[in-house]
């Protein structure tokens, strides 16, 4: 009960603070709940199922061409966008589940690097380093411009609380606890009669299903498709929003995604500095804090957080 | 220049190929020993070899005399200050992470980027060219060819043939050795275990800086330069085995003279996706590597 209030809780803060927040931070807050949906994706591969990927940035760069290539309106678009993150994270997985640890890392970083280099060698298709925008009629939902403050806003809310509740649900089934088992100790998992590589490979295709997602849904909503989402930037990035957040807690990418946000937004307006603030941050979360702000949290007795 | 015939070219691309291979074997080579000795995957490696060729830049640019001599100088700095700034790293970041394998790449990436915000911060945006040490041109009957890059064959040949005789022929590398066969008996034995790792982190640092410095005055500074020595030299580490030397060594040869070919008759982005699918299959199928020895 506590969780639902909590989880719906922060969902109605956010729909209320669009009517507070001027339309520079709207757009701010429509782009951190987009990338708190990848990051969330990020986390149940990373934060429950332990599998640190270095490769994310391919399934959500498959989400943002699949949704802009499709060219589908954007409704079906989302749909063929989620689509495409889920079946590249189960070609990936299906390869690269047969490591593990280290050796799991460099894969998932040698599959996303060479997908990143061929979205440049087909150029033609691709748009290459330049991209392309997104046609404006792809960008109408129902109606509503997708290109304006409100709808846009609203249409980010919905993705994030749909994915937020269906993490939540995840995460507090049978399946979920699975997947904790599955990071704690796939070993003895494997003797209570769960196989690790189905298991992890479910954990890879939802995973690849949230970035396929947020890749179509950062497509559709601010426009613009390019081969710069597929390097591994933005594989570190949901990484970063997870361990900031908390990893293997439903709430803690999108705290993480938001903090991060503006921690970078404030470097970058006193200095350029901005690599730096990522650096940082990094180095300073996996020597001091490597359980991140809601998992001080759940440590500091709020146990029942999910 | 005229269009040359397929064998000049052929020839051409060779030699070119050598040149990357030999850069590419001392970069990798100090990849592998970090891997291997201290079981950590180093993904700041690339911004060692920038660090070397920033300061060499930096040296060069700074130090009134003849090109050679501020060159030689160069060589003998960026090693120095590279390998200083590894030792720091080890001691105030991955030490503290007992080199847990996935906690320790993370601080990598870390570093990675701040090593690059400092680069960018003091040396700027703009790539910088460093003079040779000398220009001498051979000339071939269908080209005329860089004798420094050459030289650069030579100078990384005998470089690795030191790190080889300090890793087989003496007190130090035995030490290195025990410590990558066991670590706990090694330390039994009274080995500091510690600081062995701190030296092998700044040994291959050190050993990337050196392959900047060769290597810069053919292709300048610049902030971002780490990126593809780092994929290439992760891409020949791994396909020659992770922490074997020799393997390392065939795999640079090979992936140099490769990139080389397919990079001069296909397309550099082409061999590129080549190789690092070829990377994640071997990781996949053959974790030991295409030449190393079974683990």
């Amino acid at each position: 009960m506590r969780v639902w209030i909590v989880h719906l809780g922060l969902l109605a803060v956010l729909a209320a603070a669009f009517f507070v927040l001027p339309s520079y931070h709207a757009t701010n807050f429509a782009r951190i709940m987009v990338l708190a949906v990848f990051a969330m994706g990020y986390n149940i591969a990373f934060g429950y199922t332990g599998l640190l990927s270095l490769g994310h940035a391919l399934f959500f760069a498959a989400g943002m061409y699949g949704a802009g290539l499709s060219g589908l309106p954007a409704l079906p678009a989302l749909v063929a966008g989620t689509l495409a993150g889920g079946l590249v994270a189960v070609a990936v997985g299906l390869l690269a589940l047969r490591t593990a640890g280290v050796s799991y890392m460099i894969v998932t970083l040698m599959f996303a690097q060479a997908g990143y280099l061929a979205l440049l060698y087909f150029g033609a298709v691709t748009g290459g380093d330049e991209g392309f925008v997104v046609a404006s009629e792809a960008r109408i939902i129902l109606g509503f411009d997708l290109s304006t403050d409100a709808p846009r806003y609203t249409a980010a809310l919905t993705l994030l609380g749909i994915c937020l509740l269906a993490c939540l649900v995840l995460v507090q089934s049978r399946f979920g606890r699975v997947l904790v088992a599955m990071r704690e100790n796939a070993e003895r998992s494997r003797m209570l009669g769960y196989n690790p590589y189905t298991v992890r490979l479910t954990a890879m295709a939802i995973s690849g299903l949230y970035a396929g997602l947020a890749g179509a849904a950062y497509a559709v909503l601010f426009g613009y498709v390019g081969a710069s989402f597929a390097t591994i930037q933005y594989s570190i990035l949901p990484m970063l929003y997870v361990l900031l957040g908390g990893a293997g807690t439903v709430l803690g990418p999108f705290f993480g995604a938001l903090v991060m946000f503006y921690l970078t937004e404030a470097a970058s307006s006193l200095t350029t500095a901005h690599l730096l603030v990522v650096g940082v941050a990094l180095v300073g979360l996996v020597l001091f804090a490597p359980k991140g702000i809601l998992g001080w949290l759940r440590a500091k007795g709020a146990t029942w957080l999910p | 220049m005229p269009r040359l015939s397929f064998g000049p070219f052929l020839l051409l691309a060779l030699l070119e190929g050598t040149v990357t291979a030999a850069v590419l074997a001392l970069t990798a080579v100090g990849l592998s020993l970090v891997f291997g000795v201290m079981r950590v995957v180093n993904v700041a490696h690339g911004e060692f070899f920038m660090l070397g060729a920033v300061v060499a830049w930096f040296v060069t640019a700074t130090i009134p005399g003849p090109a050679a001599l501020v060159w030689v100088l160069a060589l003998i700095a960026a090693p120095i200050i590279v390998g200083a700034v590894a030792v720091a790293a080890d001691t105030l970041i991955l030490r503290r992470l007992n080199h847990a394998p996935e906690a320790t790449i993370v601080a990598t990436i870390g570093l990675l980027y701040i090593l690059q915000q400092a680069a960018l911060t003091f040396f700027g945006p703009d790539a910088r060219p460093v003079t040779a040490p000398f220009t001498w041109r051979i000339q071939l009957p269908w080209f005329g060819y860089s004798g420094y890059k050459l030289f650069i064959v030579v100078a990384a040949a005998l470089i690795l043939w030191g790190v080889w005789l300090l890793m087989t022929r003496s007190k130090a590398g035995l030490i290195m050795r025990a410590t990558q066969v066991d670590r706990d008996t090694a330390q039994a034995f009274g080995i500091n275990v510690n600081r062995v790792y701190t030296g092998t982190f700044a040994l291959g640092a050190g050993l990337a800086a050196v392959a900047a410095v060769l290597v810069v005055p053919v292709q300048q500074a610049h902030y971002l330069m780490g990126g593809d020595p780092l994929l290439l030299s992760f891409i020949v580490v791994i396909i020659g085995g992770l922490g074997s030397l020799r393997g390392t060594l065939v795999a640079a040869l090979v992936i140099g003279l490769g990139d080389g070919m397919i990079s001069m008759f296909f397309s550099p982005t082409l061999a590129k996706i080549i190789a690092t699918l070829l990377v994640a299959m071997v990781l996949v199928f053959r974790p030991q590597g295409l030449f190393g020895a079974k683990a």
